[in-house]
């Protein structure tokens, strides 16, 4: 028997929908063999994986804090990956927006004014954009492989800020250890509410996905990345210019990771540190696979991806679940939501050998 | 032994995985599939061979269970990729958080054990040479690397199947239509790769440092998707980039270790050069590698004959057969 | 299918609610850790965890411990710990130095709850202690074995920050060897990493290289020890008995013993009294232990008992004038002995240390 697939004529509007939540189900049912297999009584582990926080306020905030930065980095990816521009630096550019946004407040640590955190949010646009900038340019012009040029910066940027964070940036009064001072207030984003953690980021975040999605569905604009995206030789005769659009999705994508760096930056840590790099750039790739390339179906695959992060800490503070777990989760999550993607463009059928047997196989 | 053959050894140590897994991509890629999990299959690699060897008491059984647990991790990229039509990009970096989160479960009972060593094995005649017989008295993954390199330029430029296999990279649609079976030549390659990128994870476990510790391949298997194309898909090339960033890993420390003023007695623009690159920050070393490899893919996209001739036409689209 | 799976899944979850309100009657005391490694590191981690697990003998049933392992160092600590506290933990040890704001943070939310924090300086609130190891004088054993045993005249150093603990230790190494042998060199390399076994073996490689034939170590890792078995040259253990990876290797090994203080400081919590305080407890507490001292001559091995049993009795202290720094400058005269300030903030090298501190 061999797997065969027949393209249907129109993506299933039905699969579109179904296809993530089948992921999930399918996500769970391995969860609870793996929890099995580790002898924890399994749905009480799924339990505490991604019902438990639901039912804490806190936990909802922390999970929205750690969703902020997923989305704003997925949302910026959902216009690449729409585009067939394959962005996967966002990590780097989410450095580089930390790292101009951070720029300010180091250089100006006295600066009491209220224009500084809007011009440090900007300056890590910038950042980021630029940064992005660099692998589209490459593409546009040299046609050079987007991909690995911007995976390649990722760890230029690594090694970027490691080096001004343990070199010129560091905090003289912090006993050598890598970091910049302490932001003044003005310089830290406010939080939403008293004695909370979840910043004005979040609100950022939500903003971009409303913003990006009215862009992608509603507007001319949007309508040209689709269809350049799913065949470009239709895109040139109706006279859309693939490089132009390469650039500005890698310069918006870029900028949106570069907010959501100087957000933790100013929002969460008040400083930048060698620790900035948690590696959401590459999580934020499956929350935009997960949110099916929609702006808003990015907000709840990030609040999704948040919820088992903050799960499986709670698991391991109650039941001794490791932190494997969750990575695991997340990678199997990742492979369920592209394997069933597949329903939604091809029919899946079951054939015998007999038909499939094909000539010239070489090794 | 003379201290700059001590040197060069530890190179060759630091250098040897990262050519395995690289030269295991390099088939991969040629093959047009970009598979971005090279880290995760090498971690399965390294925790197989490690627990393997652990409960067998042969390392050769580790290792050899690691190229299997390699190649059966990398099915299930071709799985996704191949019959599924999964994007190539968002499958591998699955790959790579699944194998990190797996292999730190499966590793859980071996932390903290002292492994077994692969230990060296002197080529007769060779070893016993003066200056150069060092290196020909090490673990068999050192020679295993080598002549893969050998054997894969062989392959790819020489034979028939090496043929096929361009042809599918080069442009899957054509080899399609010449009947060649696209699909299957690039299972294999998936294969062929996933069983080097777990030999290059045994290596880290079984030689460099024989224990198993979490993510211990910290960033290896980026480096060597990195190396590929800064070899612009040239085996022999691979050999030279691993080399070079083995070289560059380990001169950090040594110029960490070294007073500039014992190259004192050199002439003074060597002495300059010495004592301007010992105070180079160490971020800017290890960055070197992978500018260099941006630099490279600007070169070859540049140059429309080079492009050609390398770059593996169908990198990284999907291919699905009209029927 | 969906639908039963879902029907068991609320099932499951209201039994767990249940039960999870069943235990929360049991009156237990919960001791919590925040670790910086995983418990499997075999060196600082490790020790850490062992604490965990003496609180557990010692209590029995009458305690409950939790930890978190590869809590990274910044401010994304502060859910995890404040996650501990509001999952009712009643003493919470955050192990790892810069745990040090996120924990005061976190202290002044949950006044309730005691927090002890390793190695640290600040304490905000009340609520909050710390506490740490004088590991340096177990440096200067080190040290005055390494001047005896090594041929070259020449140990290596690996080391993970720039910060005082780390300083204090290379200071304390180099006073023990040049007080056997003056004219013992050290060469100090930074990794800039607690814990990354393959980076540490290059280090290890790169130190042996450059000619040192004892090594030591301020990371966390078993790496650099096998090395120096595989190039047959001695080495000491750090945070925990490495002896395990290199049987004819280890001279000893710095043992963190957390036991006590951690069965003192949970028991004191159950007792109701846990009060506020900063320790830095040694050789005379029992917080450091020297590894029994094997592969070296038996007077070798006396001298350093010695040398332990008198920093042990208070008699002697590593930091003793006359010592200069590394500039030329005086720092203590004869027979004056370093304040606690100084050497908890120590930011300089004392004359000997053949290398440049990073600044």
């Amino acid at each position: 028997m061999i797997l065969q697939l027949e393209k249907r004529p129109q993506a299933s509007p039905l699969l579109s929908v179904l296809s993530p939540l089948l992921a999930l189900l399918l996500t769970a049912a391995a969860g609870l063999i793996m929890f099995a297999i580790l002898g924890k009584a399994p749905f009480s582990a799924l339990y505490t994986y991604f019902i438990e926080p639901l039912t804490d306020p806190w936990m909802r905030e922390q999970i929205l804090v750690k969703a902020t930065p997923l989305i704003l980095i997925a949302v910026g990816l959902s216009i690449c990956f729409r585009s067939s521009n394959w962005n996967i630096g966002a990590e780097g550019q989410y450095l580089m927006g930390g790292l101009f946004g951070a720029m300010l407040p180091v250089y100006f640590y006295e600066l009491q004014s209220s224009l500084l955190l809007p011009a440090m949010l900007l300056m890590g646009m910038l950042g980021g954009a630029l940064y992005a900038f660099v692998p589209a340019i490459l593409k546009a012009r040299f046609n050079t492989n987007e991909i690995l040029s911007s995976l390649m910066l990722v760890y230029v940027a690594q090694q970027l800020v490691d080096w001004v964070v343990r070199g010129p940036w560091r905090d003289p009064g912090g006993f050598g250890f890598p970091g910049t001072r302490s932001f003044n207030e003005s310089a830290t984003l406010p939080k939403l509410w008293q004695y909370g953690d979840a910043h004005w980021g979040a609100v950022l975040a939500i903003v971009s996905a409303l913003i990006m999605w009215f862009v992608l569905s509603k507007t001319l604009q949007g309508f040209k990345v689709t269809v350049i995206g799913t065949s470009p030789r239709a895109g040139r005769f109706a006279g859309f210019s693939a490089g132009r659009l390469t650039v500005v999705a890698f310069l918006v994508s870029g900028a949106l990771a570069g907010l959501a760096g100087i957000g933790e930056v100013a929002g969460s840590v008040g400083k930048l540190d060698d620790k900035l790099s948690l590696g959401y750039g590459f999580s934020a790739i499956i929350v935009a696979f997960l949110g099916r390339l929609n702006p808003l179906g990015i907000v709840a695959a990030g609040l999704v991806l948040a919820l088992s992060y903050i799960g499986g800490e709670a698991a391991q503070i109650s039941l001794g679940i490791s932190d494997r777990a969750t990575r695991v989760f997340q990678g199997l999550l990742l492979f369920f939501v592209l394997a069933c993607d597949t329903l939604i463009h091809y029919k899946i059928s079951l054939t015998g050998l007999r038909q499939q047997k094909s000539q010239g196989a070489a090794g | 032994m003379e201290v700059w053959v001590s040197i060069l050894l530890s190179i060759c140590a630091a250098s040897t995985p990262l050519l395995l897994a690289a030269t295991g991509e390099l088939v991969v890629e040629r093959s047009g599939v970009l598979n971005l999990g090279v880290e995760g299959m090498m971690i399965i690699g390294a925790v197989t061979a490690f627990s393997v060897a652990q409960a067998s008491g042969s390392v050769y059984g580790g290792a050899g269970a690691a190229i299997f647990a390699g190649a059966a991790f990398s099915l299930l990229f071709a799985f996704l990729t191949l019959t599924l039509v999964a994007n190539q990009v968002a499958t591998g970096l699955a790959l790579t958080i699944l194998g990190l989160g797996l292999s730190g479960m499966i590793g859980e009972s071996f932390v903290g054990l002292p492994g077994l060593k692969l230990d060296a094995v002197a080529i007769p005649g060779l070893s016993g040479l003066p200056v150069v017989g060092p290196f020909f008295n090490q673990d068999p993954l050192f020679y295993t690397s080598i002549v893969l390199v050998v054997a894969v330029a062989w392959f790819l430029f020489q034979t028939k199947a090496g043929l096929t296999l361009r042809a599918v990279g080069d442009s899957h649609d054509s080899a399609h239509a010449l009947g060649i079976n696209v699909i299957a030549v690039r299972y294999f390659a998936i294969m062929f790769g996933g069983a080097c990128a777990g030999l290059a994870g045994a290596y880290l476990s079984l030689v460099v440092v024989p224990q198993w510790t979490e993510g211990m391949t910290a960033g290896r298997g980026w480096i060597a998707l990195a190396l590929v194309v800064f070899a612009s898909w040239r085996p022999w090339r691979v050999l030279l980039g691993a080399y070079l960033f083995g070289a560059i890993t380990i001169a950090q420390f040594h110029a960490q270790a070294t007073d500039a003023s014992e190259f004192s007695h050199l002439p003074q623009w060597l002495f300059a050069i010495i004592a301007w690159a010992t105070s180079l920050p160490a971020q800017f070393l290890t960055s070197l590698p992978y500018l260099a490899t941006i630099v490279v893919l600007v070169l070859i996209a540049g140059n429309r004959r080079l492009t050609m001739i390398n770059t593996p036409a169908s990198l990284g689209k999907s291919f699905v057969p009209d029927r | 299918m969906k639908r039963l799976l879902a029907s068991l899944l609320t099932a499951s979850a209201l039994a767990l609610t249940a039960t999870a309100a069943v235990a929360e009657e049991q009156d237990k005391t919960k001791a919590c850790f925040i670790y910086i490694g995983p418990t499997g590191d075999f060196g600082w981690t490790y020790q850490h965890d062992q604490g965990r697990k003496s609180v557990e003998e010692a209590f029995g049933d009458k305690v409950e411990t939790a930890y978190l392992e590869n809590v990274p160092e910044s401010a994304e600590a502060q859910r995890p710990i404040e996650g501990f506290a509001r999952a009712g933990c009643d003493i919470i040890f955050t192990t790892s130095f810069n745990y040090m704001d996120p924990t005061n943070k976190a202290a002044k939310k949950f006044p309730d709850v005691k927090f002890e924090h390793a190695t640290g300086y600040k304490r905000e609130s009340p609520n909050v202690s710390t506490y740490s190891s004088k590991f340096y004088q177990g440096r200067y054993v080190q040290g005055q074995i390494a001047a005896r045993m090594s041929q070259t005249g020449v140990a290596g150093y690996i080391a993970s920050f720039p910060i005082p603990e780390v300083i204090r230790g290379i200071n304390s190494f180099i006073l023990g060897a040049q007080s056997i042998n003056p004219d013992f060199k050290l060469k100090v390399v930074w990794v800039s990493t607690w814990f990354d076994p393959p980076k540490e073996a290059d280090a290890a490689k790169a130190l042996i290289d450059q000619g040192v034939d004892i090594l030591t170590q301020h990371t966390d890792s078993t790496a650099p020890m096998q090395v120096a078995a595989e190039r047959d040259i001695k080495a000491f253990g750090q945070a925990s008995d490495m002896i395990k990876f290199g049987p004819e290797t280890q001279l000893t090994s710095i043992i963190d013993e957390w036991g006590p203080y951690y069965v003192e400081r949970v028991g004191a919590v159950m007792n109701g009294t846990w009060e506020q305080h900063d320790v830095w407890h040694g050789m005379a507490e029992g917080n450091v232990v020297m590894a029994p001292y094997t592969n070296m001559p038996d007077d070798v091995a006396k001298m350093a008992e010695e040398t332990a049993a008198k920093i042990k009795s208070g008699e002697f202290e590593p930091f003793t004038g006359p010592i200069k720094k590394q500039d030329g400058t005086d720092w203590l005269k004869e027979g004056e002995v370093a304040d606690l300030g100084t050497l908890l903030g120590m930011n300089f090298y004392v004359a000997g240390v053949d290398d440049k501190l990073p600044q």
